[in-house]
Order: C-alpha cells, then structure tokens, then sequence
C-alpha cells in the first residue's frame, strides 16, 4: 500500500497559546529545510495538525528524515479518503491487507472531528472492523494490545487513514525560542550543549576561539566539521572564529599562571557576548558541566561569569559524562570530538589552575593591563563561516569523487 | 578485444583512474599526520567513506576500508571467530564459498572451531530449511556469499535475514563481492552485520576494499600496529585507492538501473544461442541467478583448450573463478552442485561488465559455434 502523505502532531506546540502561529511557522520551516532534498514535496499546516504530501518522493527516507525535527511529537504515514463509506471500507481493507501476518490482530480507533459524517466512531469501529474481519481470513481483534492500530480520523476536509505511529524527536521547533551564542571547543561536550539547546527552541551561532600556531588548522577543521553535524538539524549554522592568540600571549605576560584559566575564559566570555550584541541574540550557551574540570566548579563560575550579565545557559551542568557522550554518539559527533588534536581548552592548561578562584584576586590581576583593546581588535577581526551540512558542502575534492 | 571475464577482475574506469593519480601525486600525505599534508589526506579518506556509507545506505562509521575481499573476508570470519570463542565455536558457511571464506574457515576448523558446510542443490543455491537445523546455541556466525562467483545463483539473502532475526547473538556475514551495482542488497533490511566488497570487481583498483560492520557488532582485529580504521586494520591507508574506489563505487551505482536490464539481456541472448548448440550445458540456473554471470561446458572439451582457442579470437572468458583455474581443478561449486567431474573440467565463464553489448555477445556466439565444430573434428 502506498502511502500519499504523512501526518504530523505538534508536540509541547498546542499548549502555546497565542504564540501557536509562530511556533507552526517554525515548524514548518524546519520541516522544509529537511526535507530540501526532496522538491516534488508539500507542506501543508494547519493549526493542529501538519502534512507532508509526498508526491511521488521516497516515504521511506522522507520519514528517516523526521525523525530528527525538534517540535514533532509524533508522525504517521497516512492516506488520504474522499468522505465516503465504501471508499473507506476499501482503503482501510488494502491499508491492512498490505500489513497483515497470519495470526496478528488488530483494532480501530475512530476519531470523528466532523460530526456530520453518516457514521458516528462506534459505527466506524463496528463497520470496518466486520469489514476488515470478513475479507481479512485468520484476523482477530484485541483491543487492548493489537499489533495492527488502525487510526481513522474524519476530517472536515477528508478521511486520513493511518496504522503506524512514530515517535517524533519532541522538543520545540528551532527559532521559536530566540536566538543564542554556542561556545564551541571541539570538545565532546559543547556540541552536545548545542544540540540540547536547540531541542528546546534555541536557533544558535557557534563561537570558537583559534590560537594559531598553538592551535592547529586541524583543531580547526573539527569545529568546522562539528558545526556541519549541527547544521544538519537546521539547515545551515554561522560559525565565528575569533583570533585569540594576543590575547591568550597577553594573558601568560599580565596573569599568574594558577589564574590565567580563570582570566582566559573570563575574555572569551567577554568576546562572546561582544559577539552575541552584534548578532542580536539573548543568551550564551556552554557545554559546562558541574566539577568536570577546574574551571567547572562553581568557584569557577562564579569568578567567571563576573564579566557578563548576559543569561548564561549550562544544559549539561547536573548531566554525567557517561550520559553525556551517548548523546554525542547519537548525534554523531563523539567521533570527531575524540580526534587528538590540541584546541583552545587544553593548550595553555596549568599545571595547577586554581579550582577556588577569587574574584577580587582575577580583577586585581587583570587591572594592570588594558584588554579592551585587544577584545575590541578580536571581536572586529572575527571569521564569519556560514557552514552547510555535509551533504550540500561543496568540497574542494568533489570532482575526485 | 572483447573482455567477457568481469567476475575475476574489471578494467577500472579512466575517471577512477584519474582520482587515483591525483590523490597519489597531490595529496600523498599520511592522514594520520598532524599537518596540513595531513589534513587533506584524512579529508580525503572520510569523504571516501562518507560516499561509499551514502552508496550502501549504512553510516559512515560502519566503513571500514581494507585491501579487497579476501582481507575482508578474513577479518570477518576470523575476526568473529577470535572474539566469540567464549560464547561458541560453531560457524555455518555454505559448501561454495570463494576461496578466501572456504580456506578461512578450514584454518578455523584446524584452530578447533567446528564448520557447518551447507550443501546446495542442483542450481546452486542453499535452503533455509537446511541453514535453520543446523544453527545451535554454539553458532555465532553465518557466512554466506549473496551471488556465487562461479555460476552466479544468488543465495536467499533475504531469508536468512529474516529467520536470523530471532537470533540476535549470531552474527551474519555476506560475501558481496560479486553482486555489487548487479544485484541489489540491502544491508539493514536483510540484518546483515558484515559484509565484504571488493574495489576491482567494480571498476576500482585491486589493493582495494570495503568491510561493513554494523554499529555495535565487534570484531578482533587481524593486524597489530598503528590502529588505522578505528584500530579495525592497521596499515598506512592507501587513501588514493579510496577515493578511487569511492568513485567506482558512485559510477556503478548510477548505471546499475539501466545496466542490470542490459545485462539481463545480454545473458538471455547468449543463453538462448547457446542452449542451440549441441554438446553444450549450461550450468547458470534460470531463476535466482545475477544477470552477469553464465557458466557452462561443451561436453567432452577441456575448458584450457576451448579458453585458449577463443583467445585466438580475441575473446577472453574464464574457466571457473580466477583463482583457482590456475590449480586446475574442477570447480568446487559445480561438483556440489552434483556436475559430474567431467563435465566440471569442460566448465566455462562468461562474466559481463555494464559495458559489454550485444554486438559482442554476437561476435562471441559466433567464434563459440566455429570453435565448437573444429574442436569437435579434432576431439572426434
């Protein structure tokens, strides 16, 4: 049986309220650049409910593809039916036919949001239910634990007809949360940082600082490779490199060195928010997670997160790190984050850095020299890359392959 | 020239070629060097193996490239074999595999492993029936070739995947090495965990391969050393033939629709002229057979002398698979197939490339009959 459209249910969207327009809009927005690949595709939303007409275009992948759209709750490939007894008996016949092993069973569930059509749901169940057992030979009903769910939903417009139901990635649609700045260090942490972040909404520009030669090209390439694993959730992802290297020299001559963690993470944060007026967003997203490392204690924090007023969202503070590299399996980027190359966060790591930083202590350090400047020159001078998924990336190497 | 042996090897396509010597004189860095020679390198070798994932349809992290399909039958077999010891030591294979599952699986055997070679009937193919009596609860691998290099019969596939389904612990390896771009195979679907490729039988270069592993399937690795491809095989990676067999992999593919209906056929039409000539068997079976492959004997010939005397002709076929003709030997496949041992030293092998065409096909039939009534004065 073919199928010519998938329904889709909003998730936590219907509760929005007012908002709810601007959440389906999102939606389909998110919707639209997933399924890019496939042009002979419509969308078509309405406020409860959203199709995807196929038109021809592969189901199979089509439903791959929705899997990974925040703001879906759930997802069905569906048919649709003119409003017409006969018609319905016959479609839902082939629907189930085309499913049926010997010896499983099944039920309806009927849904009736236009009361004007000639079967009420018991009439539907017990109508297509006789239907369905006297063509289907060895088909047995159970309503409590059936293996085939027959779900027939009688709309305004049609009859949908549907027997499977997937189970959406949840979430809110990208975009329909704001906009906020991703610190991204090629870790195995801040991608997955990001990733949580736009599950509940968030659209994010990544921020990465780049100290060559300290850093290498290659520690740079895994951002960039890690930015393409984000931005096949949205289409695209704006990835700002910031030249870090005077300030970071600056740093080892000003601070000592148990403080210079403190102090450099202190200028990045200053730099990222510099970044985040410019690109208009409302928050600053780390992959922090609560006494992983010394700059990770709320000592730390607490020093750190001086410099800014600016909301600072931690997904994984509470999380474990075993929990949080199986979300970076899931999201493919653990094996990126794992290759050895040098980044921002482990060259220039003291030999002790203090895990009890003080303020007063950071601030007097720091006053004996003048880093706006140098902030003012980085911020300036940073490297803008809209970065493509891999798949639309035109590499270099195409005309190898 | 007319080039009728594509199962022992293809002529690599010049575009293929082409990446080779590219990536070899540009970009020859090590990809496990930390410059920017490097970099490229290692660029290189994941978009080979993003490509080839997104060809096959699996993740690119279940690509894992070797030196062609006996290495990756190897590591397969022995692979499962050395870490599963503990859970059971039976294997189930069929009893005409390639040479590199078959020999393999001996040295298993002389390690203490116990084989189940499952017999064939006289098309070449297996029963389910007879593969699901002989799992036990030591079994922890199947290996089982999806087209026969000999004879082309396509193994139920499909089936086994279906039945293994309730055998979650056993692994299933599938030698693909001669369907690739011909027949169809759907590795997820089919609950395949390894499958082994091979660069050259599509137009790539030989020192070239793919083993699948499905994520989460473990295997030990056969070579010790610098832990290249996710330590599964050690080695400096020849990225060069990588990419080229990526390329490959891509051109085939993209011919396969049109070219599986050429070649059918092609295949129909020599079938259909040869069944004509007297004295001649043909072993391919109709049904469950890939469309490239056709196998048969003029009674009474030796195939060395039929083979030699279409080379005069310009004509190149094979007599059973490429490695092991030069033994001499009859054909494992067509003996278990219960091919009389005679008739088995008269076998031939037509073996077709997306490139072959019917215009060939006819000069071949051709040369074949002439061949035939002059050998058979002399032979008479």
């Amino acid at each position: 049986m073919n199928y010519d459209r998938i329904l889709i249910r909003y998730g936590e969207i219907s509760t929005k309220g007012r908002n709810r327009n601007k959440f389906i809009d999102k939606l389909k927005k998110s919707v639209r650049i997933a399924l890019a690949p496939f042009p002979k595709v419509k969308i078509e939303a309405s406020r409860d409910r959203m199709y995807v007409l196929l038109n021809g275009e592969n189901g199979l992948e089509i439903i791959g593809k929705l899997k990974n759209i925040f703001g879906i709750q759930s997802y069905s490939p569906a048919i649709k039916v003119e409003k017409d007894v006969e018609a319905l008996k016959q479609a839902s016949y082939e629907l189930v036919n085309s499913q049926f092993k010997e010896g499983q069973t099944f039920k309806i569930t009927a849904k009736r949001s236009d009361k004007t059509f000639e079967l009420n749901t018991d009439g539907i169940n017990q109508t297509i239910g006789a239907h369905l057992l006297k063509n289907i030979p060895g088909m047995k009903v159970d309503v409590r634990n059936p293996d085939i769910n027959l779900r027939v939903e009688v709309r305004p417009d049609a009859i949908y007809l549907s027997s499977e139901t997937i189970q959406g990635a949840g979430g809110l649609p990208i975009g329909s949360s704001g906009k906020a700045m991703l610190m991204l260090s090629g870790g195995i942490d801040s991608p997955v940082a990001g990733y949580l972040s736009m599950k509940r909404g968030v659209e994010i520009e990544a921020v990465h600082f780049f100290s060559p030669p300290f850093t290498s090209e290659r520690s740079k390439e895994k951002v960039i490779d890690l930015s393409k694993k984000l931005a096949g959730i949205f289409g695209s992802l704006t990835l700002h490199i910031v030249h870090f290297t005077d300030i970071q020299q600056a740093i080892r001559e000003q601070v000592p060195e148990n403080y210079s963690m403190t102090s450099t993470r202190r200028m990045m944060l200053r730099i990222t928010d510099e970044i985040r007026k410019k690109q208009e967003g409302l928050a600053i997203i780390t992959g922090e997670s609560l006494g992983q490392v010394a700059s990770q204690t709320l000592e730390s924090m607490y020093a750190i997160n001086e410099v800014t007023n600016t909301p600072i969202l931690r997904p994984l503070i509470s999380m474990d790190k075993t929990d949080i590299i199986k979300i970076a399996e899931e999201i493919d980027t653990l094996d990126i984050s794992i290759r050895p190359f040098e980044d921002c966060c482990t060259i220039f790591v003291p030999s002790s850095p203090k895990t009890k930083p003080k303020r007063e202590k950071v601030n007097q350090y720091e006053s004996y020299f003048d880093f706006e400047p140098l902030i003012q020159e980085a911020v300036q001078e940073v490297e803008t890359i809209i970065i493509k998924p891999d798949s639309e990336h035109r590499s270099e190497f195409n005309e190898l392959f | 020239m007319i080039y009728f042996d594509n199962s022992a090897t293809t002529k690599p396509y010049k575009e293929v070629l082409d990446s080779f010597v590219t990536v070899s004189s540009e970009y020859f860095g090590n990809p496990s060097s930390l410059h920017s020679l490097g970099g490229q390198a290692e660029k290189l070798l994941s978009q080979a193996r993003e490509q080839v994932a997104g060809l096959l349809k699996v993740k690119a992290n279940e690509i894992y490239f070797t030196s062609g399909g006996t290495e990756s039958n190897n590591i397969a077999i022995k692979g499962a074999a050395l870490l599963n010891r503990h859970k059971g030591r039976h294997l189930i294979t069929t009893s005409v595999e390639h040479a590199s599952v078959r020999a393999a699986m001996e040295q298993l055997e002389q390690e203490g492993f116990e084989i189940t070679r499952l017999p064939v009937d006289e098309y070449g193919r297996i029963t389910v029936e007879d593969l699901e009596k002989s799992i036990r609860k030591e079994t922890i691998l199947i290996s089982i070739m999806q087209v026969n290099n000999e004879v082309g019969t396509i193994q139920p596939i499909e089936e086994i995947g279906s039945i293994l389904k309730k055998y979650p612990s056993i692994l299933f390896h599938v030698d693909a090495v001669q369907s690739v771009g011909k027949v169809p195979l759907s590795l997820y679907k089919n609950n395949v965990d390894l499958c082994s490729l091979s660069g050259h039988k599509f137009h790539g270069l030989k020192g070239t391969g793919v083993l699948f592993i499905r994520e989460g399937a473990r295997l030990t690795p056969l070579f010790s050393g610098g832990n290249q491809e996710r330590r599964m095989r050690s080695g400096t990676e020849n990225v060069a033939g990588f990419v080229a067999m990526a390329k490959a992999l891509r051109m085939t593919m993209m011919k396969s629709d049109a070219g599986i209906a050429g070649l059918a056929e092609i295949q129909h039409l020599l079938r259909k002229s040869l069944t004509k000539i007297e004295d001649i068997q043909i072993h391919t079976p109709v049904q469950h057979a890939a469309p490239h492959i056709l196998n048969f004997s003029l009674k009474g010939i030796k195939s060395e002398v039929f083979i030699h005397a279409l080379e005069q002709n310009g004509i190149f076929v094979s007599t059973t698979s490429a490695c092991s003709s030069k033994k001499k030997s009859p054909s494992n496949t067509l003996l278990a197939m219960g091919v009389p041992e005679s008739l088995a030293e008269s076998a031939i092998r037509i073996s077709l490339s997306f490139d072959n065409t019917e215009a060939e096909a006819l000069k071949v039939l051709s040369v074949i009959e002439k061949t035939v009534n002059q050998l058979r004065k002399v032979m008479k």
